[in-house]
């Protein structure tokens, strides 16, 4: 009996860590490294060619036929002005889907080096992003995160989907 | 009751908006002199079943209205009382107000009592302001349909006799003889009997079948409805006998017929003598018409903004396509089967099997389209009314006719097209036919025609909207345009660009301003919207004849039949239906305009062309040479030029993907499709590319 009891507190106390903690996707862009919410994050696959898309910025790479979906791709370490990295077999794509608004959710893939781990990070111990001017673009890190003495920054992916919907606006 | 009745809310507002469809075109009908008693009998029956479901569902203010109109629309159908154009009027009226009470229950709002009340005043003064006069057959009626609580019998004894004996499947239909008991017992002393002589020997009992059937009496002031109500739900399903305690000498008998007989609907119709005619038998009938009434009024209630996302198919369609998918299981378990043990001898089998498959999924493809098709008269449904409303108030005479109602369009199209005709119509009729007098002094018919026509023709539905009005003056028209600045005054213009000025934004050539129509910011609205679905808008007329308007339009919005091309190494598809020709264009043939833009001659008429390569930035394009390349000559928005491409590979039908679901919209790109390879393909705007090359 007294052993059940136990187990219930423990059990309790998992639960109440459990609640605290969010899970993040690693993947790294040069020797950075960033993390998606793995609830955003619909499939990871391996890059294939585009059909590109006339009249955008070069890091809007194109569309690609995700089972019938129209699905853009982007290239997030030249959205971040990283510079560009030829596409190799390994080179990965991250399909991530924004909340639904109105019962759509947007989906678009994000080209990055390569996937590293899934996080465990407690909401606590986040940091908010710092400010670095307008010289770093940092509207859609959300925060940063350490793990294992790395810094790891974490992407609102909402922000990061939507940022085509302003340009659209901003464009018509 | 238990259920859950709001999962039943979206299909009862969907039938009675049907309903309140069917009334209106009824009473539209409706011929003064002559009535047509079935017309009076589907206009009655859309108001009992509104009636019906809105008191099972609770929806009192609902039902008491119609409860009102019910009882004037029986009157009328008796031959009690005359059909009066005023009181069709009223009965209009009302319609409206039913819909937006309705429309106010569906979107949970309140209902405005004011208008209802007024309404209901307006329909009570008909109603009593003629039953005064007309007392004479009233007496003799002893129960009138509608006559909702029974009065009180005089020997005390109030009550009914229910003999109730439900078929063997009673129970597979969900309904529970003791729940309903439970409810009759609600409404007074119940007496039951049971009659078990059906039942079946223990060994051929199958114990989900109901073989008993019961004699019920009971006892309390209950009207006829609340009896009614608890069988409501097993009519169908059931003999059900209902007698008045008082009047079980046979006075009068409500009978129910399970499986009502086209005799009874014809002996209905005749039958003006309302003694004999009971509610059960009124809702007997009543069932037996359904499913016609369905028919020629399937359409979904557009006014229900929350009901657009469902659709109404006709069975027929459902069955072929599951005949569809069930040839393709075999074929695929056929191919499947050559697949396992394949030797060369058996390539032709894998040939015939492919080329099944083939057939199948386009005819599968072709009709899961069909689904999505609604009969025009889904729009032109409500036009009768429109041109009723509107021709009084314009105090013109005025003939509306529908051809072709029943061609059928994609769903899309349908509900888009409604407004851009609304207005066309509204200008016919305002601006197009003249005043009765006007028509007879230039030795026409007083009443105007204005006839809708839709048909198939080409891959395209056109529809035309004509009237024998006055026509179009194209002096008028042209001055007009000089004096709003629309054009020069030396500009020279054919009789269609002269017609299409109507087109254009702040243009109006009524002298003054009515509510109907003549504001001049409708045509340009109606011909982009007609645009925006990928079709276009003709205008022809003949002064002192009248003016023909053809909108033509895509079948779908979903398939486009496409013709692929390239550039470098893009696939691009441009609507089969904006490619004028293509051609090899020679030196020659080319002009350059201020040094920069370039030109061709075709036929005398200079082109511009737009370098597909450059205005999409293709960096691969194998043709950067005019000649060497091929020259498509598009069409979009009455504006024609060369698209310069580096070849034309294959016609094909394409399934239209949106890029704005994930994306964003791109200029010069109207979707985008997905190839046979698996890979995206652009599908090109081609009024979007001419802006475009202009910037």
């Amino acid at each position: 009996m007294a052993e059940l009891v136990e187990n219930n507190g423990t059990e309790l106390t998992e639960e109440m860590k459990l609640a605290n903690r969010v899970q993040f996707l690693s993947f790294t862009l040069g020797d950075e490294e960033y993390g998606v919410d793995i609830l955003r994050v619909q499939e990871i696959r391996s890059w294939e060619p585009v059909s590109r898309i006339p009249n955008v910025p070069d890091y809007e790479k194109g569309v690609v036929n995700l089972r019938g979906a129209i699905v853009p791709i982007i290239d997030l370490r030249e959205r971040f002005g990283l510079g560009h990295l030829a596409y190799t077999p390994l080179t990965v794509v991250v399909v991530l889907q924004t909340q639904a608004e109105q019962g759509h959710a947007r989906i678009m893939g994000v080209v990055v080096d390569s996937v590293s781990d899934v996080i465990d990070v407690e909401e606590k111990t986040i940091q908010s992003a710092p400010n670095f001017g307008t010289k770093v673009s940092t509207e859609f890190i959300n925060g940063l995160a350490s793990v294992n003495e790395r810094m790891v920054m974490l992407l609102d992916v909402n922000k990061l989907l939507k940022l085509d919907g302003l340009d659209n606006e901003d464009e018509s | 009751m238990s259920i859950d009745m709001a999962q039943f809310h979206q299909v009862f507002f969907e039938e009675s908006f049907e309903g309140l469809e069917a009334m209106e075109s009824g009473l539209l009908n409706l011929d003064m002199g002559d009535v047509d008693d079935e017309e009076i009998n589907t206009i009655f029956r859309a108001a009992h079943s509104i009636k019906g479901g809105s008191g099972t569902f609770g929806f009192t203010s609902v039902s008491d209205f119609t409860h009102v109109m019910e009882t004037l629309l029986d009157e009328m159908r008796d031959g009690r009382r005359q059909v009066t154009q005023t009181a069709v009027d009223v009965l209009l009226g009302s319609v409206d107000c039913l819909k937006e009470m309705l429309t106010a229950i569906q979107d949970e709002q309140e209902i405005d009592e004011a208008s209802v009340a007024e309404h209901k005043k307006t329909l009570e003064i008909e109603l009593n302001g003629e039953e005064n006069n007309s007392v004479t057959v009233e007496t003799s009626a002893v129960e009138t349909i509608n006559t909702e609580l029974l009065q009180a019998d005089e020997d005390g004894e109030q009550g009914w006799h229910i003999a109730f004996s439900p078929h063997t499947h009673l129970l597979k239909t969900g309904n529970d003889p003791v729940r309903m008991f439970r409810e009759l017992s609600g409404l007074g002393e119940l007496t039951i009997t049971v009659d078990f002589q059906g039942v079946p020997d223990l060994y051929d009992l199958d114990p989900e079948e109901c073989h008993l059937s019961w004699d019920i009496n009971i006892t309390g002031a209950i009207s006829a409805a609340e009896i009614d109500d608890i069988f409501d739900w097993v009519e169908e399903d059931c003999d059900l006998a209902v007698q008045s305690l008082s009047a079980k000498a046979g006075k009068a008998q409500i009978t129910s017929t399970p499986n009502p007989t086209a005799a009874t609907v014809a002996g209905q119709d005749e039958t003006h003598a309302p003694t004999t005619e009971t509610q059960s038998q009124v809702k007997a009938v009543k069932t037996a018409n359904k499913p016609q009434a369905k028919k020629t009024n399937k359409e979904v209630a557009k006014s229900s903004a929350k009901g657009s996302g469902s659709i109404r198919v006709d069975t027929a369609k459902i069955d072929t396509l599951i005949n569809m998918v069930g040839e393709l299981v075999i074929t695929q378990s056929m191919l499947s089967l050559v697949g396992e043990h394949f030797e060369l001898n058996r390539l032709d089998q894998l040939k015939n099997g492919l080329a099944q498959l083939e057939r199948h999924t386009r005819e599968l493809q072709e009709s899961v389209m069909n689904i999505r098709m609604l009969p025009i008269s889904f729009v032109f449904g409500r036009f009768p009314r429109l041109v009723h409303d509107l021709s009084t108030k314009l105090e013109k005479k005025i003939e509306l006719v529908l051809i072709g109602e029943n061609t059928e369009v994609d769903k899309t199209v349908v509900e888009l097209l409604s407004d851009p005709l609304v207005h066309l119509l509204r200008n016919s009729l305002d601006h197009g036919i003249e005043m009765p007098a006007e028509r007879a002094a230039s030795g026409k018919p007083e009443t105007g025609t204005v006839t809708l026509e839709a048909y198939h023709r080409g891959g395209m539905i056109v529809i035309e909207v004509r009237d024998d009005g006055k026509g179009l003056n194209k002096d008028v028209l042209r001055a007009k345009a000089i004096e709003k600045g629309l054009i020069d005054g030396d500009t020279v213009l054919t009789d269609k660009q002269t017609f299409e000025l109507i087109f254009m934004a702040g243009f109006s050539t009524a002298e003054k301003l009515t509510d109907v129509s003549g504001r001049g910011v409708g045509m340009d609205v109606v011909r982009r919207n007609i645009q925006s679905l990928g079709g276009n808008i003709e205008i022809t007329s003949e002064l002192g004849k009248g003016t023909t308007i053809a909108i033509h339009l895509p079948l779908t919005l979903a398939i486009l039949d496409g013709q692929s091309i390239a550039v470098g190494d893009e696939r691009f598809i441009i609507p089969l239906g904006s490619i004028i020709e293509s051609v090899n264009i020679k030196e020659n043939m080319i002009n350059r305009v201020a040094g920069k833009g370039e030109t061709f001659r075709l036929r005398n008429e200079y082109l511009p062309i737009v370098r597909m390569h450059e205005i999409f930035e293709v960096k691969t394009a194998l043709a950067t040479k005019l000649t060497e390349g091929l020259v498509v000559v598009v069409e979009g928005q009455g504006m024609r030029c060369g698209l310069f491409i580096d070849d034309l590979l294959g016609q094909q039908q394409v399934v239209i993907k949106s890029l704005e679901a994930n994306y964003r919209k791109v200029e010069g790109v109207s979707g985008a499709t997905i190839l046979g390879d698996g890979s995206v393909a652009l599908i090109l705007d081609i009024p979007g590319l001419v802006r475009l090359s202009n910037q």
